[in-house]
Formats: C-alpha cells, sequence, structure tokens
C-alpha cells in the first residue's frame, strides 16, 4: 500500500500545536500558493532551469508534509531528487497534479469537519 | 526561555509562506516576537537593523540562500554570534554537517515538531546568554582592544602556544587584616584594590584573568601579543606598589592599618586559550611559566621584597629597570633550584602570609 493521501497522526498533531482554526487558514495558503509551485515545476522543466525545478519540487515536498500528505510529499521528493529527467517521465508532472488535487480534497474535508 | 528570561525577538527566514506562516504562529504560541523573510537577502537587511536574539533559517531560498546567509553572518563581526536553527527539508547529511560547520547552532528537519523547537530554542537563547555574559565579563577585566580582538578570534577552547609574563599579585597579611576591621570595610578595601590593580595592568596592556579571593593572577602577551610583555609586567607591578603605598598613607591618616602586596612574575612559553565548557568558560595560561609566577608571588613573604622575577624577565629587562640577584631557590614541584631576582622598590612586604 501507497503512503496515506493525508496522515491523520501528523494532521492531528498539527492542530493540536497551532490550534484548528490555524491550521484552517495554512490550508487556504497552500491552496494559494500549491497551483503557483505545480506552474513552476512545468515551467522551470520546459526551460529546462534545474536549480528552479529542484527548489519548487522541495517546496512542495515540504508543504505536503507539513499536512501530512505523505503521498503527495513523497512524489515531489522524488521530482526533487530526480531533477530534470524525472520530468522527462512521460507521466511524472500529471501524476503529480492528480496526487494534489486528492490530497487538496481531502484537505478540504479536514479542514470542514 | 520565554518564561526564564522574557521572550525573545526571533527572525524567521523562509522563501514558503505556509512554512512562514506556521513557524511564525508555533514561535508566537511560545511567547515570542516574531518578524519574517522571504528570502536571505531580506534576512540579512532585517539583522543589520539589529535587536534580534535568534533566526530561523531555511536554506533554499531565491536570491540568497541559507548557505549564503551563514557564510555572511560568520564573517560578520556583529552577526557572527547570533544564534541561527536552520529548518529544512534538505536531503542528505552533508548539508546538515556543512550548515553546522558553517556556524549553524542546531538543525531542525522539516516538519518541525513544536516541542523539539521550543526546547532547540531555549537552548540556544540560553548559550547565547552565557556567551554574552562571558563577553561582558572579558570586556570588564580586558582593555578594550584585547576584548575587540577575543571578540573577532573568537571564543575556541582550544589553546595555543604562546610567549608572555605572568603576574600573581596578593596582600599581606590579609586574614589579620579581615579580622581586625568589619566586613564593610574589608568588601571597600578590596574593591580599591582591584580598582587600583586593574589600573595599573591594564594601563601597561595586561589582562586580568582571575580574582582569588585577596590576589589576582595577569597575563600580557594574550590573548593580544604585546611587545616587551616582561618590561610590561614590571612596569605594573613597580606602579602597583607604589599605589598600594599611596593607598597605606591614606588608611594611615584615618587611623588604620597599611597594607602591602606581594607580586611574583614569570617569562616564558605558556598554553593560552579558553578553559572550561562552551557553556562556561575562562581565559586563562597553564604551564611552568604559571606555576613559577605563583611561586615567586609566594616567595616574596621569605625574601622580604614585595616583587620578585625569574631569569627570563630579568634578561628581557636589561639595563632599563634595575634588579639585584637573590641567588638560587629550591621550589617545591621543581626539580632544579630557580634563580631569583628582586625588583627594588617602596617598602618591602611584612613577612607572613
Amino acid at each position: 500500500m501507497a503512503a496515506p493521501i493525508i496522515d491523520a497522526a501528523t494532521f492531528a498533531e498539527l492542530q493540536a500545536s497551532a490550534g484548528e482554526d490555524f491550521v484552517g487558514e495554512l490550508i487556504d495558503t497552500f491552496f494559494e500558493e500549491a497551483p503557483t509551485m505545480l506552474a513552476e515545476l512545468r515551467r522551470s522543466a520546459a526551460a529546462a532551469e534545474a536549480e528552479a525545478f529542484r527548489r519548487a519540487a522541495h517546496s512542495l515536498k515540504s508543504n505536503a508534509n507539513t499536512f501530512g500528505a505523505l503521498a503527495l510529499g513523497a512524489l515531489a521528493r522524488e521530482l526533487e531528487l530526480g531533477g530534470l529527467d524525472s520530468a522527462k517521465a512521460a507521466d511524472a508532472l500529471a501524476r503529480l497534479d492528480e496526487e494534489y488535487r486528492r490530497a487538496a480534497a481531502a484537505l478540504a474535508e479536514l479542514r470542514g469537519g | 526561555m520565554g518564561d526564564l528570561h522574557g521572550p525573545a525577538r526571533l527572525l524567521v527566514a523562509d522563501d514558503n509562506k505556509v512554512n512562514r506562516l506556521l513557524l511564525q504562529r508555533s514561535l508566537e504560541l511560545q511567547g515570542h516576537s516574531v518578524a519574517c523573510a522571504a528570502n536571505g537577502r531580506i534576512a540579512l537587511e532585517m539583522l543589520g537593523a539589529g535587536g534580534f536574539d535568534l533566526m530561523l533559517l531555511d536554506m533554499e531560498m531565491p536570491e540568497m540562500n541559507g548557505f549564503q546567509v551563514l557564510e555572511h553572518l560568520a564573517a560578520d563581526r556583529a552577526l557572527r554570534d547570533l544564534p541561527v536553527i536552520v529548518t529544512s527539508s534538505l536531503e542528505g547529511l552533508d548539508h546538515v554537517v556543512r550548515c553546522i560547520e558553517l556556524g549553524a547552532e542546531d538543525y531542525l528537519p522539516k516538519p518541525v515538531n513544536a516541542v523539539l523547537l521550543k526546547a532547540r530554542i531555549g537552548a540556544s537563547l540560553e548559550k547565547k546568554r552565557l556567551r554574552d555574559q562571558q563577553k561582558e565579563l572579558v570586556r570588564r577585566f580586558a582593555t578594550s582592544e584585547v576584548a575587540q580582538d577575543l571578540q573577532q578570534s573568537g571564543f575556541s577552547l582550544a589553546g595555543r602556544r604562546v610567549h608572555g609574563s605572568v603576574m600573581f599579585c596578593d596582600i599581606r597579611n590579609f586574614t589579620a587584616l579581615v579580622e581586625s576591621q568589619p566586613p564593610e570595610e574589608t568588601i571597600e578595601l578590596l574593591n580599591t584594590f582591584y580598582t587600583l590593580m586593574f589600573d595599573a595592568i591594564s594601563g601597561n596592556g595586561g589582562v586580568v584573568n582571575q580574582m582569588i579571593g585577596d590576589g589576582l593572577m595577569a597575563i600580557f602577551g594574550a590573548p593580544l601579543p604585546l611587545a616587551d610583555h616582561a618590561g610590561a609586567a614590571v612596569r605594573a607591578a613597580l606602579e602597583m606598589v607604589e599605589l598600594i603605598d599611596l593607598l597605606g598613607v591614606e588608611r594611615a591618616e584615618a587611623g588604620r592599618a597599611p597594607i602591602r602586596v606581594g607580586i611574583g612574575v614569570a617569562t616564558g612559553e605558556m598554553v593560552a586559550g579558553y578553559t572550561g565548557t562552551q557553556q562556561r568558560a575562562t581565559y586563562t595560561c597553564i604551564g611552568d611559566t604559571v606555576n613559577l609566577a605563583a611561586r615567586l608571588e609566594a616567595h616574596t613573604k621569605v625574601a622580604l621584597r614585595a616583587i620578585l622575577v625569574d631569569a627570563e624577565t630579568c634578561a628581557a629587562l636589561g639595563d632599563r629597570i634595575a634588579t639585584e640577584r637573590l641567588g638560587p631557590v629550591a621550589f617545591r614541584g621543581k626539580a632544579l633550584p630557580v634563580e631569583v631576582f628582586a625588583v627594588p622598590c617602596g617598602a618591602p612586604p611584612a613577612a607572613s602570609g
């Protein structure tokens, strides 16, 4: 079984230490920022800018892990470590988009409940 | 830390907004006041304005990354002691090692655990407080040039070999003096004594590194090299005796007993440096030269001379300051007898101490 969409323990710990309301706002911020990171990954991959690509993947990994979005974090980490070559794999970025959508839906639900 | 020493002012440097907000929130919940910078360049600008107690630094940042920030801080005398805790999800242990080598205090992997964060910040602020305290002590003991040099060369616990002169000095008959007067007067006398001795020593380029009851130890030629350290130490000793004589005149007018000091000076190789731990250290010198200076000081009671020096100090003085050869003396802990020289000056010390 792959990593969970959202790791319940990580998310609960985040809420406990930062406060539920604050985590709600933090999720909103993530929803604002993540599309920019995903776009930056595509742009830098197309422009063959290795450093920008790695940095965007790193940033997305870091945020995903903060919320316990471990599957998304793992995919982003593969791109961070693999660099531009990993982006060339046919569906790497598409898989990342898909995983982001799943994580975002799960977070939106957690935020509501 | 917030509980112990009041809230600290922290800077969070991270290009990622989610990370920034979350760190800020965690730190504010711990009672600290927090400012944020979105990259290394902005962080350095904000630090330059001053007032921060600690920085939490991300490594991956555009414009100027965390490694470059650490390099800048290390080269900046005003900022080199600022504690930096690296918070990063960088891959690879070598990055962590590089951060520490560049002077980071600690490393916390992301996502940052709030409890761990609190503990590390508390420890870092406490370390900084002790360092500041130590710096303040050194400033009090040293001339401004010496203190500045210390700040520049940093607090390394590794010793280094230096050639210098060591002085020991204490008050004769101090015990009898303490018993003959109220404690307030003794404290006042000690304060006057130390003020006069510090003036004479630092006025001649020396550093008082230890105060021991009614005595002190001073170093000439470390931490900063000092040309003619032996001459400087003996000139300081002569001034000290003169000042104590003047104090005696004052005391006699007030109907009090005069005081006498004994001073020993030895010159040679010694190992100088900070001893202690990273948290608590004192600058000192060790070695045969230091032992000899202490023995010479003790011997002033036997020789009934105020200032005694060793052969190397005497040789360095040449004809500039008169000395008198007292002949070889067998000191405890020395295999061979040691040539002892007196430096003639005002009044001889009273016998016994």
